[in-house]
């Protein structure tokens, strides 16, 4: 499997990186490098394990629901880039319906 | 429009608050209502190095609500990342379940014209909420509230086994008395922690494959739910009609203009990347904790509403009304238990109880006049000790004071006067001074007691009791 | 003993002096600030250091002595001036993963390790140097530019805890936290010629550690002997009600058990000491390989019985771990969005610049490799090829130790490093890079303990021997260290 520049744009995009195009070819040659060593793993017979990966032995612990945060000893509005009123500020979506670009 | 050749076919994705103290990973306040960013921690804000650690009530509240659909709970369930950007999405995922959901395989009964109908539960999962983006408060900006990002959520998705509009809205009714019955959530749609996203197609009848499926948001009601299901199918049928074929995407409902607008978001542009979250091991559930939370599982509605219709000799009509919250059936069976009489019980928390708590907006449980209170009072009435129209003035007292029913009827002189010689009395009174009444009434015209039963009324301020006044008057005349 | 001779001390012996009133914690803290500027610790010369507040260390200092004056006693780590990688949260100094994208951030919280550390009365001087997100073996990847080895100030550290492990080699400290991931802390432990642990996956809590590769990270100490790092774990190690992966087990009292042994003739009598053979590959170091033996007869001559023994799938770990950490990074660093902290770009004209140019702009060369190479693997119709098809070829690295461990095998002995310190600069393919962790990698994503210690020098630069022992066996880990430490003397600096 060879990645394409139209793969390394893709995967930008969901990352939300700008890549210009002088650093794509730059890129695309990088990442085949890399994931050409990564093809020795379909010659692994993985068969008997792949059930086992995911086998638990332990639960995750769980907390009681009286429980208080962790404290903060600055506030946010000692480290957010854009405070007012309390909320944090952040450029408009270009649009309301940018809000279907939230998940269910 | 052609639409009754075509079938419309509908599943429900349920997004559901629980009703915990604390954040679903984290310790702070899952409460509505505080100032801007108030409920925040490291976790929720997700600060670098901060990990989720799980709120057990969440687990037992989802636990409870699968149970209650007829789910399977799964032994192991599995936390995974859903992975987007959203501003207030701090983490750039969403902590969820994916491939190894907490609870799969049940089903709801609902009620349509044609009699029951099971509706297939596919699955329940976990998830966690994200905060809250207000577009319209600043010019230019979008100001981010986290109060609500790390609330618990369930999702509970349907289905695609309702062929109409009015079948989904039973179906969210049902679900939503059930989930209200088990007390895991308020269930509220207008205060969000009820959020329905439908998956709906349209086929030719009688066709059995499905066909292209779109997904309606952004419905903030139960009945905007069957408009935007109604709108959607008929465009459907429209598109189908004209020989073209539905694509698959996603709509936003707009309740102000009643229709449904294609979202410009790109198809495929969503790709979630899903992965088994490392911070959390997978939930494993001890099978005897399985059962205790089985056990725990409260009378669910169709069942209550069974047991109550034997038991009070009531009508459907009547049973509907008095079970539409776990806490009004509650505060009604107390009611019917205290005084004996679930009739009259029935007539009192259809009337002035709903009444009180509708135009309140608050729930039955913090009305000042409780079951027992109410009960005191339909004896006082039922034993002729205050009339109906006096009972109904001693609540709104009890209302307002909290004081027992006979102590208001007492303080505000509303026990009925049966007692002979003040009865004569203001009977004296009213005679002499309406004395050409009172002359032709004696001599024969009958018609007139009532008018004189009213002014003895009036005169005793409502205390008189009129049985007895009619009977008085009646002996004056001479026995008829 | 001068003040100068302070930074001389390990940390063991310098908060015995601190607790008995010998030395005051304030001037056990001046003799560091002033051991860093001889060494030019400082961004001009070795960049070890990126962030120390002097007045603030001081200041620590004297309300240790007063705590100490109220108790009668100072903690186990009385006035040890401590440094730590720049990945994990402190208050009061920097917390930026030496990337301009956490360009001033301050925690308002701290990580349970800092906290327990803390409370023994360690004083936290100095956030060290890293690769940018503890993505690198060099410390080159840093946004402020690499951190130089003491040994040799042309060659790297190694990395990505480059600054914490040339803080502790050039005597700035006793001891600094450093982070793993694929080997980030015994790698620079090699490099700069002291002790590094990694410890079992769950051992040291993660709250408060920013997160590369959440299934396999870890907090590790580093130290010039393997008293120190065993304190440290001591202390550090333990249930932490903040991370869900970290264990309940039962802490040991490591010291105790191989102090008990220091005056054996043979405190390794009983134990069996695996050699895997793919840790010796052909084209080996020669000087390393012979480096090597020298240990293992050293092992022998301690009352072990050192056996070969294979871990087939070693050769598919770097593919497995260039998978599995890059996935999860490229998750872990999506909330560096310039949203609610942290470098927010002031070029954007809409939330979608907002994201796109502050993260190309906040992350270096080698993080936006990652997050792409991980976005990649995880997207639509290459999950199950790479990501899930790498998590189940782990499964059969883990049961590779699972077979030897439970064959009777207590621990295993290898070099921690294929070559010694490379000259800075002189690693440029990426995938090249990566082979660098060739020997730590498998031990994170089994996540078995680990450790390396000095076991001498090749051309003047140190050797790093690394032991791997099962999970939670830390005990038996410290217990083949020390008496390796003790028999090798002052050949493990030679």
């Amino acid at each position: 499997m060879a990645v394409t520049h139209d793969d390394v744009r893709h995967v930008a995009e969901l990352a939300r990186l700008a890549v210009d195009d002088d650093r794509l070819d730059h890129l695309v040659s990088e990442l085949n490098g890399i994931l050409v060593h990564m093809d020795a793993l379909a010659q692994v017979d993985t068969k008997e394990v792949e059930h086992a990966v995911f086998a638990p032995v332990d639960s995750t612990p769980v907390r009681a629901d009286s429980g208080s945060p962790l404290k903060m000893l600055n506030p946010l509005s000692s480290f957010a880039p854009s405070v007012k009123d309390g909320f944090i500020l952040v450029h408009r979506l270009a649009s309301h319906e940018d809000s279907a670009d939230r998940a269910p | 429009m052609s639409s009754d050749r075509y079938e419309m076919v509908v599943g429900l994705e349920v997004h559901v608050q629980l009703k915990t103290k604390s954040k679903a990973f984290c310790g702070c306040s899952a409460d509505f209502g505080a100032a801007p960013n108030a409920n925040t921690c490291p976790t929720c804000l997700a600060l670098p190095g901060a990990l989720p650690v799980l709120n057990e009530k969440a687990v037992e509240l989802a636990s409870r609500a699968a149970l209650a659909l007829g789910c399977k709970l799964n032994r192991v369930s599995v936390f995974a990342r859903k992975n987007y950007f959203y501003p207030d999405l701090p983490k750039g995922y969403q902590i969820s379940q994916f491939d190894q959901p907490l609870a799969t395989n049940g089903s709801l009964k609902i009620e349509t014209p044609e009699g029951e109908k099971a509706i297939g539960i596919t699955r329940v999962h976990m998830e966690e909420d994200a905060g809250k983006s207000l577009h319209d408060r600043y010019p230019g900006e979008t100001a981010i509230d986290l109060n609500r990002s790390g609330v618990p959520l369930i999702e509970i998705v349907s289905e695609p086994d309702m062929r109409s509009s009015d079948e989904a809205g039973s179906y969210l009714r049902t679900l939503r008395q059930i989930l209200h019955y088990l007390r895991v959530s308020d269930v509220s749609m207008e205060e969000g922690s009820l959020r329905v996203d439908a998956n709906v197609s349209a086929r030719p009848v009688g066709q059995k494959e499905l066909g292209t499926k779109t997904e309606v948001k952004n419905m903030n009601s139960f009945s905007g739910v069957e408009k935007a299901l109604d709108f959607e199918f008929a465009r459907q049928c429209a598109i189908l009609d004209r020989g073209e074929k539905v694509s698959q995407q996603t709509l936003l409902w707009d309740a102000g203009k009643g229709e449904a607008r294609v979202s410009r978001t790109k198809e495929g542009s969503h790709d979630y990347r899903y992965f088994p979250e490392p911070d959390l091991l997978p939930l494993v559930l001890d099978p005897s904790w399985i059962n205790e939370i089985t056990a725990s599982i409260p009378e669910l509605p169709a069942d209550r509403k069974k047991r109550m219709a034997e038991e009070y000799k009531l009508g459907p009509e009547e049973i509907d009304q008095l079970t539409v919250t776990p806490s009004l059936a509650d505060y009604f069976e107390n009611t019917a238990r205290d005084s004996g009489d679930p009739k009259a019980s029935a007539n009192w928390v259809m009337g002035e109880v709903l009444a009180t708590v509708n135009a309140s907006g608050s729930s039955v449980d913090s009305l000042k006049v409780r079951p027992a209170d109410l009960a005191q009072l339909i004896k006082l009435v039922r034993d002729g000790l205050v009339s109906h129209a006096a009972g109904k003035k001693i609540f709104s007292l009890m209302l307002e004071s909290g004081k027992p029913a006979a102590q208001v009827a007492h303080d505000a002189a509303l026990l009925q006067v049966g007692d002979e010689t003040a009865l004569a009395g203001w009977i004296d009174e009213v005679i002499a001074e309406h004395p050409e009444e009172a002359k032709r009434y004696m001599a024969g015209e009958k018609k007139l007691q009532g008018v004189l039963v009213g002014f003895v009324m009036k005169k005793s301020g409502g205390k008189a009791d009129p049985k007895r006044v009619n009977q008085l008057l009646m002996s004056r005349a001479g026995g008829g | 003993m001068t003040p100068a001779d302070f930074t001389s001390l390990s940390a063991v012996a310098l908060s015995a002096r601190v607790g008995s009133g010998e030395i005051a914690p304030a001037d056990a803290v001046q003799a560091s600030f002033d051991r860093a500027a001889t060494a030019g610790a400082g961004r001009e010369s070795l960049n070890m250091i990126l962030w120390s507040d002097h007045e603030l260390a001081i200041r620590d200092a004297h309300s240790l002595a007063e705590g100490m004056a109220a108790a009668g006693r100072g903690g186990l780590l009385a006035g040890v001036p401590i440094a730590v990688k720049d990945n994990i949260a402190t208050l009061g100094l920097p917390t930026t993963c030496a990337s301009k994208i956490l360009a001033g951030y301050v925690s308002p919280y701290e990580a349970t390790a800092i906290v327990r550390l803390r409370e023994q009365g360690a004083i936290v001087v100095a956030k060290t140097n890293m690769d940018e997100f503890a993505m690198g073996s060099s410390t080159e990847n840093s946004a402020y530019g690499p951190a130089r080895n003491p040994h040799d100030i042309r060659r790297v550290t190694g990395g990505s805890s480059g600054g914490s492990a040339a803080a502790v080699a050039a005597g700035v400290v006793p001891l600094a936290l450093g982070s793993e991931t694929g080997g980030s802390v015994r790698q620079p432990a090699a490099f700069c010629g002291i002790v590094g642990v990694k410890p079992t996956y769950g051992r040291v809590s993660r709250h408060g550690l920013v997160a590369f590769a959440s299934s396999l990270d870890q907090i590790g100490p580093m130290a010039r002997n393997v008293e120190d790092v065993a304190l440290a774990m001591e202390i550090m190690s333990g249930l932490d009600a903040f991370d869900s992966t970290s264990s309940s087990r039962e802490v040991g009292g490591y010291r105790d058990q191989f102090m008990s042994l220091a005056t054996s003739p043979a405190p390794l009598e009983g134990m069996t000491i695996g050699v895997p053979e793919e840790f010796f590959p052909e084209n080996l170091d020669d000087s390393i390989r012979r480096l090597c033996e020298r240990s293992i007869d050293a092992l022998k001559s301690l009352g072990a019985k050192v056996i070969d023994v294979k871990l087939p799938h070693t050769s598919l770990a770097i593919p497995v771990y260039y998978i599995i950490a890059p996935a999860e990074a490229s998750s872990n660093l999506a909330r560096f969005d310039g949203v609610r902290y942290g470098f927010r770009t002031d070029m954007a004209a809409s939330l979608r610049e907002l994201y796109s140019i502050t993260r190309s702009e906040g992350f270096g060369p080698e993080v936006t490799r990652r997050i792409l190479l991980g976005t990649y693997v995880l997207s639509a119709g290459y999950y199950d090829a790479y990501y899930k098809k790498a998590q189940a070829v782990r499964a059969l690295i883990t049961r590779d130790f699972g077979s030897v461990f439970g064959d009777g095998v207590d621990a295993l002995f290898t070099p921690t490093t294929p070559t010694t310190a490379f000259p800075i600069g002189g690693i440029t393919d990426p995938y090249e890079m990566y082979l660098s962790d060739i020997f730590t990698v498998t031990a994170n994503l089994a996540g078995v303990p680990a450790m390396s210690l000095p076991i001498g020098r090749a051309a003047g630069l140190p050797v790093g021997g690394q032991i791997i022992a099962p999970h939670f066996g830390e005990a038996a880990m410290f217990r083949v260290a020390y008496a390796l430490e003790s028999a090798l003397g002052t050949e493990a600096h030679q």
